[in-house]
């Protein structure tokens, strides 16, 4: 397939995963800060900030709102609104290799943005959230079961998967420093949707080390970030048509994905909380390496020139 | 319009019951300190705001299937937009005398199904014990490994006319509600956040946590990994919705009798790995029906052989068989002899004020009175049976009067308590409509944890006193204002997993896609 549509499909997994899991992260913390009156809101905003790469604002005291605000409704780049203007400017421009039921979702989506923003201003942020995780669910519906599972399906599963696994690093990040019986493991486990999963493996004892077991390593949570590496790696796998390396991986992308999920199949449950902080910073450059990988390998983006003043000097 | 809209014509002289205490406005210094900032954020609100509101809490509480059944029924539970608000101060003192009256009522619970030494002494007559309905002695001899038989209690107070608060009734069987004080809470902080951010609130989520210790430090000694269950009746019972809530955040399994069975006095569970063995069981069934062995022989939700099983130390049944006879209405009365006798203490809590109709002297003064007093039954449960009699028609009297001298021990009879009044949403206005509160209490063998908070039902129709669900009744969402002081959670602070030093290097932003820059815009245009 095209590499121009190819790469488009890539972001779009990828920034409809990340406006689902921003919603999801915000909708859980904005309800503990209300919630939990122990927590200080201009911290823990700050620190939310931070882990999702958003310069916070200097000077003024942030609470509740302005975190929404600033996360969930400017158009600044890596808040949701923007996120969900991306995947829409890239679908638009791959119109012709997803199906027009996707299109219309995402489309539908982002025209809903300023009347859901409207109703959130009016009754509260939980409002604009369930209607991010909702569309992006719908999105996900219908990809699964519109979108043959050709090289576009497996560039748009690849996206989502590299996305997923730096968003649950982003969600422990904005944990770590926080004391093993700290009830804020509980909203790493809720923005990831694995509450009931995790109480149901675990016989409802919650115990911060075995959050970040589950989040990082559960062979079965598909939100977990073994699972996601491990479908970006199948999805690579089958898209390397090449013939088959002999010695080594062939593939850049492929070589640090497996590594990286190896270093979490084969590490001893034990061994995770050890440096936790540079474990889930290695993920993160893995995160990035990998994203610049794939488009070295598929995507062939070439530096655009302007050839004015083209005259040769001599 | 006026701003004070909301409240306009709140205080009527003429309302209903208008010497109750007011839980928001002071008849002379106008609003209470605890509901001022509640107050202050409620009265610029526009009465559409209100209803648009109270709209997103309905539709939020029929999706999260948050439900209770009537006469077959599934309806929401419907909640009030304008929360309760209990002090610190106020609430330590509720807690320290919720805990007392737990300890004092285990006590006595291990007395009656032991020595009954209590009854020994003369303390309380020996009939008062046989003729209650719910002792049940195939429970008698049965002693649980860490002595407690009240793992979950609810203790419904009420706020009298000064505004203390004194105990209505004790339950010790199966007390619900619990699941809709955690989600009513929930679904508040999504509807309403901007309350929320003037006040300190204590959170009420971790219920289920205190629950699976206590649950779990109630079994057997020899199991090392306990294995709990909760048993329901089923899914037409009325409080399913807040079994499945407690089997879900405990991450145990949720079981009905024929999951269960009992081999040998132990207790299995079928599940498709063959039979696992079940140490502990959280029951919401009534007694009669848990063993039809013991109890009744027809009963279908319960598992035969569960009774011996408990009695052989295999399994332990929270809450314990037979508790029914420390929340009997008529033993209630007794509880300051109780109190005294097993802990040498006086009730941090007053009873209300009540007449046995047991006693022939009272009695008389009951039957004399029966026009201004209520009777209640000693057994009910849910406002079923309950006489006001300042409501009652002269022939309803006359029939309760005969109920009364055919069975004496089945009646008591207190006076018209004015429970007090919150503002509740009624039409476009807010109103003053009557509440009780029943918090709930956790014993895990060491300490009683009582959850900060509680079920506040609301009557909603004007004048009523009758709270419950089955009539009619709401609920509010309950705070507990935290202590101005709590500085204790920064002294916890521990050490963390890893250190939050965020690296502000390029892996920390996120990656964005290719775009457009200007001029290939403008050209392709």
């Amino acid at each position: 397939m095209l590499a121009r549509n190819a790469e488009s499909l890539y972001w779009i997994g990828r920034y409809v995963e990340r406006a689902d899991d921003t919603a999801r992260i915000l909708d859980v913390s904005v309800h503990q800060l209300l919630e939990d009156a122990t927590v200080d809101a201009d911290t823990a905003s700050r620190r939310l900030l931070s882990v999702l790469g958003i310069t916070p604002p200097d000077g003024s005291t942030l609470d509740v709102w302005g975190l929404t605000e600033l996360v969930a409704m400017s158009p600044e780049t890596g808040s949701i609104v923007s996120s969900i203007g991306s995947a829409r400017e890239n679908t638009r421009v791959a119109r012709e290799v997803v199906s027009s039921e996707l299109w219309q979702c995402i489309n539908a989506m982002w025209n809903a943005v300023p009347e859901r923003q409207r109703a959130a201003r009016r009754v509260g942020p939980h409002e604009f959230f369930t209607f991010v995780e909702d569309r992006a669910a719908m999105f996900a519906g219908l990809a699964d079961s519109t979108m043959s599972r050709d090289d576009g399906w497996r560039f748009l599963v690849l996206g989502r998967s590299v996305e997923r696994v730096d968003m649950i690093v982003r969600m422990l990040m904005s944990r770590v420093d926080d004391r093993p019986t700290s009830p804020g493991w509980v909203t790493v486990l809720r923005s990831a949707g694995a509450h009931d999963t995790y109480l149901r493996t675990y016989r409802g004892a919650l115990d911060a080390s075995r959050v970040v077991q589950f989040l990082l390593m559960d062979r079965l949570f598909p939100r977990s970030v073994f699972h996601a590496l491990q479908q970006a790696e199948s999805c690579l796998d089958d898209l390397d048509h090449g013939p088959a390396a002999r010695i080594g991986a062939g593939a850049e992308a492929a070589r640090l994905l497996g590594k990286a999920r190896s270093d979490l199949e084969f590490l001893r449950p034990a061994d995770l909380l050890d440096n936790l902080t540079g474990r889930l910073q290695d993920l993160q450059t893995t995160v990035r390496e990998v994203g610049e990988a794939v488009s070295r390998q598929y995507f062939h983006a070439v530096p655009w020139i302007e050839w004015n003043n083209a005259e040769v000097n001599l | 319009m006026s701003p004070r809209q909301l409240f306009d014509g709140y205080l009527d002289p003429r309302r209903p019951h208008a010497g109750a205490y007011d839980e928001m406005f002071d008849p002379v210094d106008g609003v209470r300190t605890a509901y001022k900032r509640l107050h202050d954020s409620l009265e610029p609100l526009q009465p559409a705001d209100l209803t648009t509101r109270a709209e997103a809490l309905d539709r939020a509480l029929v999706d999260q299937g948050i439900t209770f059944s009537l006469s077959g029924e599934e309806r929401p539970f419907p909640l009030d937009l304008v929360p309760r608000v209990i002090t610190a101060a106020e609430w330590s003192r509720l807690e320290r005398g919720v805990v007392q009256r737990v300890r004092a009522l285990e006590a006595f619970l291990a007395d009656i199904y032991g020595d009954q030494q209590i009854v020994e002494d003369g303390v309380l007559p020996r009939r008062l014990i046989t003729s209650c309905e719910h002792f049940h002695r195939q429970a008698a001899g049965i002693a649980p490994p860490n002595g407690v038989r009240i793992h979950v209690a609810g203790i419904d107070v009420v706020r009298d006319e000064q505004g203390d608060f004194r105990v209505l009734e004790d339950n010790l069987r199966s007390p619900s509600g619990v699941s809709y004080v955690m989600e009513n809470r929930r679904t508040m902080a999504r509807v309403f956040p901007d309350l929320f951010a003037k006040h300190r609130v204590r959170a009420v989520g971790d219920y289920a946590v205190h629950l699976l210790r206590a649950l779990r430090a109630a079994a057997p000694a020899s199991a090392t990994d306990p294995n709990v269950v909760v048993l329901t009746p089923g899914v037409y019972n009325s409080a399913y919705f807040e079994h499945s809530l407690l089997a879900r955040q405990m991450g145990v399994e949720l079981v009905e009798g024929r999951d269960l069975f009992a081999r040998n006095n132990v207790i299995y569970l079928r599940t498709t790995e063959g039979e696992q063995r079940v140490d502990v069981i959280y029951r919401r069934i009534d007694d009669e029906f848990l063993d039809p062995v013991h109890f009744l022989p027809d009963s279908a939700l319960g598992v035969a052989g569960m009774v011996n099983a408990a009695r052989s130390g295999n399994v332990v049944i929270a809450n314990a068989i037979g508790n029914g006879v420390g929340d009997d209405k008529l033993i209630y009365t007794y509880l300051p002899e109780i109190l005294k006798y097993y802990l040498g203490e006086t009730p941090l809590l007053p009873n209300v004020d009540t007449y046995r109709c047991w006693l022939p002297a009272e009695q008389t003064e009951v039957l004399d009175r029966l026009d201004e007093l209520v009777t209640k039954p000693v057994e009910g449960s849910g406002g079923y049976g309950i006489v006001f009699g300042p409501d009652a028609s002269p022939k309803e009297l006359q029939a309760q009067r005969r109920r009364i001298k055919a069975n004496p021990r089945g009646w008591i009879a207190q006076p018209v308590v004015q429970l007090s009044t919150v503002p509740t949403k009624v039409g476009e206005r807010l109103q003053p409509r009557h509440v009780d509160l029943r918090p709930f209490a956790v014993n895990d063998g060491d300490d009683v944890f009582v959850l900060p908070g509680g079920l506040t039902r609301v009557a909603i129709p004007e004048g009523s006193l009758i709270v419950n669900s089955s009539q009619g009744g709401g609920s509010k969402d309950t705070w507990v204002l935290a202590p101005r002081a709590s500085d204790e959670d920064a002294e916890l602070r521990g050490p963390g997993l890893g250190t939050a030093t965020v690296k502000q290097d390029g892996a920390s932003t996120p990656e964005r896609g290719p775009e457009l820059n200007v001029a290939q815009q403008q050209q392709q245009q």
